[in-house]
């Protein structure tokens, strides 16, 4: 089958990558990229295990083909850290243990960063509905909603610092 | 698995070009929420996908000169709950927008796919059909233009002509004095699928409604436009009178079906309660604007 050539930008660097039509940027990021991070869940946009960012927006990298990279920029979990320093919300996450067999973590905290981003004092309503789409089977939610919130505070306090 | 082929044309003519080319083996993709789902699930094959994300009139929102607004068929609903005007003076085409999944669906998810996937529980659709909006489509033969509640043909059937491509949704301006609400009925808060959904718009002046839509969706095949529910509203203050007339014309077009999601009897109950709700909502925005 003919495969599709894209280039694109993933966690800031470069990478080019060969695929089929229909393969999902999911599939290409875990099978042929190796950035296994990025988990699957359900396939159907349902769970939210797989997001990431394009363009800076949220996403389900299972709902979106692999093609559709071209030219644009890609976020996953593994950008998150900067070398062996971890992003605030990945210290909080440890530090309250808001996770538990992990497997939503990473989509978790992709979509609570990219919360941040946009409004770095939401409320505990605001950080609910936000992750409304990030299935957690273990937790509960209330440790990752806390660790969400405290760690927005600390950011808040580090920035007027 | 058969060749299948991605493209992704950056404008409109090649889009249609390759569209009525392909035969009823292409399928659009927008925001893909819809057809990747139903590509996974093997219940659409399509031979070839044409992307229409890089077309630039179809990512586009503009206010034109007159008030109303022109928005393109594939805008996210991120895209457009971020316009700095449109949910001021559309909030409740912005709420059904919205509504629609969560935060990570709402980055790709599209009112052009919402319409022509042809739920019966798009929520974006009757917020739409309340507003008057109308839909621009291009085919191989040219552009049309047409009411949005003219595109659902049926669950999962438009009426669009093979090769006919939605371009842009156009709103029209809006006189001092107007509001809109859209509210849907489901189990939880949030990730689920519309039991009832109810989009009202009203114009008032000095408390008489002198405007009105009504829409409902999820009771019937398709949306539904209720004119005989905007007829009880126009002339009246929202008197209670009034309001119930509307909600028994609400009742009176439902037609829906019994599903685990609602039953009949419910499901037309429903409406009367949403047309009051969503009328009190419409009706407190009009007073501000
Ligand atoms: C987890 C999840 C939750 C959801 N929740 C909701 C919800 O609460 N409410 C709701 O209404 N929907 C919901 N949906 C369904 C879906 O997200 C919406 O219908 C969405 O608006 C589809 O837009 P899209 O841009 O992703 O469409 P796509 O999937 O790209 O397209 C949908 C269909 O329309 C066709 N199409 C798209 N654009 C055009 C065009 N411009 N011209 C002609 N044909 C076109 C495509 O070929 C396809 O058949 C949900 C989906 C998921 C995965
Ligand atoms: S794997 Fe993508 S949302 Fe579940
Ligand atoms: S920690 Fe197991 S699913 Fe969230």
């Amino acid at each position: 089958m003919a495969k599709l050539h894209v280039s694109t930008t993933i966690n800031g660097e470069p990478v080019e990558f060969l695929c089929s039509p229909q393969q999902s940027m999911l599939e290409v990021l875990r099978n042929t990229l190796g950035l296994t991070g990025t988990k699957e869940g359900c396939g159907t946009g349902d769970c939210g295990a797989c997001s990431i960012t394009l363009d800076g927006r949220l996403v389900c990298s299972c709902l979106m083909l692999a093609a559709e990279a071209e030219g644009r920029e890609i976020g996953t979990i593994e950008g998150m850290a900067q070398g062996d320093r971890l992003h605030p919300l990945q210290r909080k996450f440890l530090e309250l243990a808001a996770l538990q067999c992990g497997i939503c973590t990473p989509g978790v905290l992709v979509a609570a960063k990219a919360l941040l981003d946009r409004n770095p004092d939401p409320t505990e309503t605001e950080v609910r509905y936000w992750l409304a789409g990030n299935l957690c089977r273990c937790t509960g939610y209330d440790k990752i909603v806390r660790a969400v919130l405290e760690t927005a505070a600390e950011m808040r306090e580090e920035a007027a610092r | 698995m058969a060749d299948i082929q991605y493209l992704a044309p950056r404008t409109l003519d090649e889009a249609v070009g390759a569209y009525a080319a392909a035969a009823g083996a292409a399928r659009i993709l927008a925001g893909g929420t819809d057809l990747l789902v139903q590509m996974r699930s093997g219940a659409v094959r399509p031979g070839v996908i044409i992307d229409i994300k890089k077309i630039a009139e179809l990512t586009r929102i503009e206010e034109t000169p007159d008030g109303g607004f022109r928005i393109g068929a594939a805008v996210t609903g991120a895209a457009l709950a971020e316009h700095p005007r449109f949910g001021k003076v559309w909030p409740g085409v912005l709420e059904a927008v919205n509504l629609i999944g969560s935060k990570q669906v709402q980055g790709r998810a599209s009112p052009g796919g919402n319409l022509c996937n042809a739920s019966p529980a798009a929520d974006s659709v009757p917020a739409l059909v309340a507003a008057g909006a109308t839909v621009t489509v291009q085919g191989p033969n040219g552009r049309r233009e047409m009411p949005v509640e003219a595109v659902p043909a049926g669950p999962g059937r438009t009426s669009l002509a093979p090769g006919e491509i939605v371009v842009r949704f156009t709103l029209p301006p809006r006189p001092a004095g107007s509001g809109d609400a859209y509210l849907r009925m489901i189990p939880r808060t949030e990730m689920d699928i519309a039991v009832v959904g109810c989009g009202v718009n009203l114009t008032l002046r000095d408390g008489a409604v002198t405007a009105a839509r009504v829409s409902l969706g999820a009771v019937a095949p398709t949306v539904l436009l209720v004119e005989d529910a905007a007829k009880a509203l126009i002339g009246s203050r929202l008197e209670e009178a009034a309001l119930e007339a509307a909600a028994a014309a609400c009742r009176a077009a439902c037609r829906p079906i019994n599903d685990k999601r609602g039953t009949i009897a419910y499901r037309t109950r429903v409406a009367g309660v949403l047309l009051k709700r969503a009328a009190a909502i419409a009706a407190e925005r009009a007073g501000r604007a």
